[in-house]
């Protein structure tokens, strides 16, 4: 909320929403998804713009809600939906057009691309460019960046064996690039990674990209 | 079709944890998407070569039966014997029947993903006929009674050690695993079957309607010897194996290669028009085409599903899927194991048999993005998971789980209050409660006291 307000925006926040239905549209529990994403057009249709600090989410919203079946009036609205929301790095960069934040830091900090946001949205250089305008960063590309880490939604239970097992091979990516900060735009990428780390005693922090940038500002 | 696809869940949860599994085929799998990415990053055209490999793939499928008929025209004006199969049953038994007329007791055979799917080999055993695989991988497969773990690769779940190992004691070798010096062995066993076997069995790539035409790729040259030294060759194939015409046989021939091998042509490509004949001296006095539906036709109908049959068997979707490098081809239970296995073997095969086979992805999208004609694989796992839900295959407990958290989402008020319960929960009983399905192996975040929400409708409230 900071950082979009020092960048000139007047973010507002509905305290109705809940969830885009991604969990329920995965599962392929289509009737269920449909009800509450019906329930967040409702509630976001007369927004301006709609921006997610979730790539996941921002998918959800501009890839599949086109492919549901909304009832009634809901139907029209969705397509004017899709087109106003966005994923809050993509927002920053291409829809303000900044790319400098003017921030500082020091040290090696390693980028995570989720694989809604890098395959679906194709975002895979903004979020990098806001990272990079920071003075004194070293950002470090992983050997296995375009790897998925193995979260997946309800795929990390259902499959808790594979899930932890793709999660390895990425951690090790990460220890073999020596960061300790790994940044991304998808908290739950990020939660699953810093589970595992924390499980195997692996030094190892996860920001969310805003968290992180909204740290520096204070 | 024999299939073990519901044990997938208990296979690949052992499959996981076998480290020795997951380097071996995080190595073979590695090799083959670098020499990948090298070929495919010297063709600036290649994004237009996969959708035009999609587009024809496409005018196919919508259109099987016409294609069918004039490949077979085609094929039977060049003197080929065509038969066309409905069932898997029905291809066996023609196969078996041609080889008991020329009273032949073994077959030399390449590789071939058809003959899998029907499991020939196993039936042609049963019936007294010696079936000698001569594929370098389907070799080892054949010598240590396993199944392929890989559509291009059989053998890929193996290291050299463990090749080693076999020849040794099947061969009776001392042991090497000097790769070198184990493909001599099997060259001079394989060399006396080539010239004494009296029948050939190859698989097909590429069937041209036009010209009828049937092209075989691979490196080792095996599958020429046995599609023209035996006096029979038998080619077996399904019938979406088939492209328009002869020219567009370049443009398949490189996605091919590229994507399975990453070589610009494989080191041989036998392109064969008909059995021997008085301007054509070479190859088989008879050739014998097996066509198989196995429920494609039905297949090919399906607006959805169809797009599964647009596959060409590179295999760069196993490479590159992350769950493939994680366990491997056998946990699928189906002939058909990774990506391209989990969209087509539900809805070939058997959806309640295969249902846990969609949901076993992360969703990454890794696969649609290397597949060389373009099919949607990771969308389709989402359509097939809500055809799994609708047919009613889940369980109760599942879809009431589903139910409640619908009834919590259409309610901000309830989130706010599963969040301050489960904050509670982790107050009083501590930060280890144990989360099935997350917790055993990864450590669960803390719960923030306050939501977002909450720090929200307060900050307003102070502005108000
Ligand atoms: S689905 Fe695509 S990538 Fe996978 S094997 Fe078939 S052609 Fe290759």
């Amino acid at each position: 909320m900071t950082l979009l307000r020092i960048l000139g925006c007047d973010p507002q926040y509905d305290p109705r929403q809940t969830c885009c239905g991604q969990p329920a549209f995965n599962a392929g529990y289509h009737t269920d998804a449909r009800l509450v994403a019906e329930h967040f057009v409702e509630v976001f249709k007369d927004a301006e713009e709609i921006v997610s600090l979730s790539g996941s989410c921002a998918t959800m919203v501009k890839v599949f809600y086109p492919q549901m079946e909304l009832t009634g009036a809901l139907s029209e609205t969705v397509g004017g939906i899709t087109s106003k929301t966005f994923e809050i790095t993509d927002y920053i960069v291409n829809q303000l057009g900044v790319t400098d934040l003017g921030l500082t830091y020091t040290g090696r900090v390693a980028y995570h691309d989720s694989c809604h946001i890098m395959r679906e949205l194709r975002i895979v250089d903004e979020p990098r460019k806001l990272l990079r305008s920071v003075k004194g960063i070293e950002l470090i590309e992983l050997d296995l960046a375009d790897r998925c880490c193995g979260f997946g939604g309800l795929f990390a239970t259902k499959f808790p064996d594979i899930s932890v097992a793709m999660g390895e091979e990425k951690l090790e990516s990460i220890q073999r690039a020596k960061v300790d900060l790994v940044v991304g735009c998808d908290n739950s990428c990020l939660m699953h990674l810093q589970g595992l780390a924390d499980k195997r005693g692996v030094n190892l922090k996860t920001k969310h990209i805003i968290e992180f940038l909204g740290d520096l500002i204070k | 079709m024999n299939l073990r696809a519901s044990q997938f869940k208990a296979n690949a949860r052992i499959a996981a944890q076998d480290t020795g599994l997951r380097s071996k085929v995080k190595k073979a799998t590695g090799t083959a998407l670098t020499k990948r990415k090298q070929t495919v990053d010297e063709l600036p055209e290649w994004e237009s070569l996969r959708q035009q490999g999609h587009d024809i793939r496409k005018e196919v499928v919508d259109n099987i039966d016409r294609y069918l008929r004039s490949f077979t025209d085609a094929a039977r004006l060049n003197g080929a014997i065509v038969h066309h199969a409905n069932e898997h049953n029905d291809a066996t038994k023609i196969i078996y029947d041609i080889i008991r007329r020329v009273s032949a007791n073994s077959v030399v055979k390449s590789k071939s993903m058809i003959t899998e799917e029907l499991h020939l080999n196993r039936m042609l055993e049963e019936n007294g006929i010696r079936v000698i695989e001569t594929d370098l991988g389907e070799y080892i497969i054949q010598l240590a009674g396993e199944t392929p773990s890989h559509i291009t690769a059989p053998a890929l779940h193996k290291s050299k050690e463990d090749i080693a190992r076999l020849f040794q004691e099947k061969l009776n070798i001392s042991y090497t695993d000097d790769p070198a010096v184990l493909t001599a062995v099997v060259r001079k066993r394989l060399r006396d079957e080539f010239l004494n076997t009296r029948v050939g069995i190859s698989g097909v790539n590429f069937a041209c309607a036009d010209t009828g035409t049937i092209t075989i790729i691979e490196n080792e040259a095996n599958a020429r010897l046995c599609t023209v030294l035996p006096e029979v060759h038998i080619a077996v194939m399904s019938i979406e194996k088939i492209i328009p015409s002869f020219d567009d046989l370049s443009l398949f021939l490189k996605l091919l290669s590229c994507s399975a091998s990453g070589q610009r042509m494989t080191s041989y490509v036998s392109m064969i028009n008909g059995p021997r004949s008085s301007h054509n001296p070479d190859g088989p006095r008879q050739l014998h085409v097996v066509i198989l539906d196995g429920g494609r036709r039905q297949l090919a109908k399906h607006p959805a599903w169809k797009e599964a049959l647009y596959c060409i068997r590179c295999g760069a979707c196993l490479n590159v899927c992350p769950v493939y490098q994680s366990v491997g081809g056998h946990v699928y239970g189906s002939v058909y194991p990774g990506p391209i296995g989990s969209v087509l073997t539900p809805t070939l095969f058997d959806m309640k048999e295969a249902q846990d086979l969609p949901f076993a992805s992360s969703l990454c999208g890794a696969c649609t993005d290397i597949c060389p004609v373009k099919i949607d694989l990771h969308h389709h796992l989402l359509w097939e998971r809500r055809e799994v839900v609708d047919r009613g295959y889940k369980s109760f407990t599942e879809k009431i789980a589903m139910a409640v958290w619908r009834w919590m989402m259409l309610s901000a008020g309830r989130v706010e209050f599963a969040g301050r319960l489960g904050w509670l929960i982790q107050k009083v009983f501590g930060k280890n409660i144990p989360a099935p399905g997350w917790t055993p192996r990864r450590r669960f975040p803390a719960l923030a006291r306050r939501s977002f929400r909450s720090i929200m409708k307060r900050e307003k409230n102070n502005d108000g």
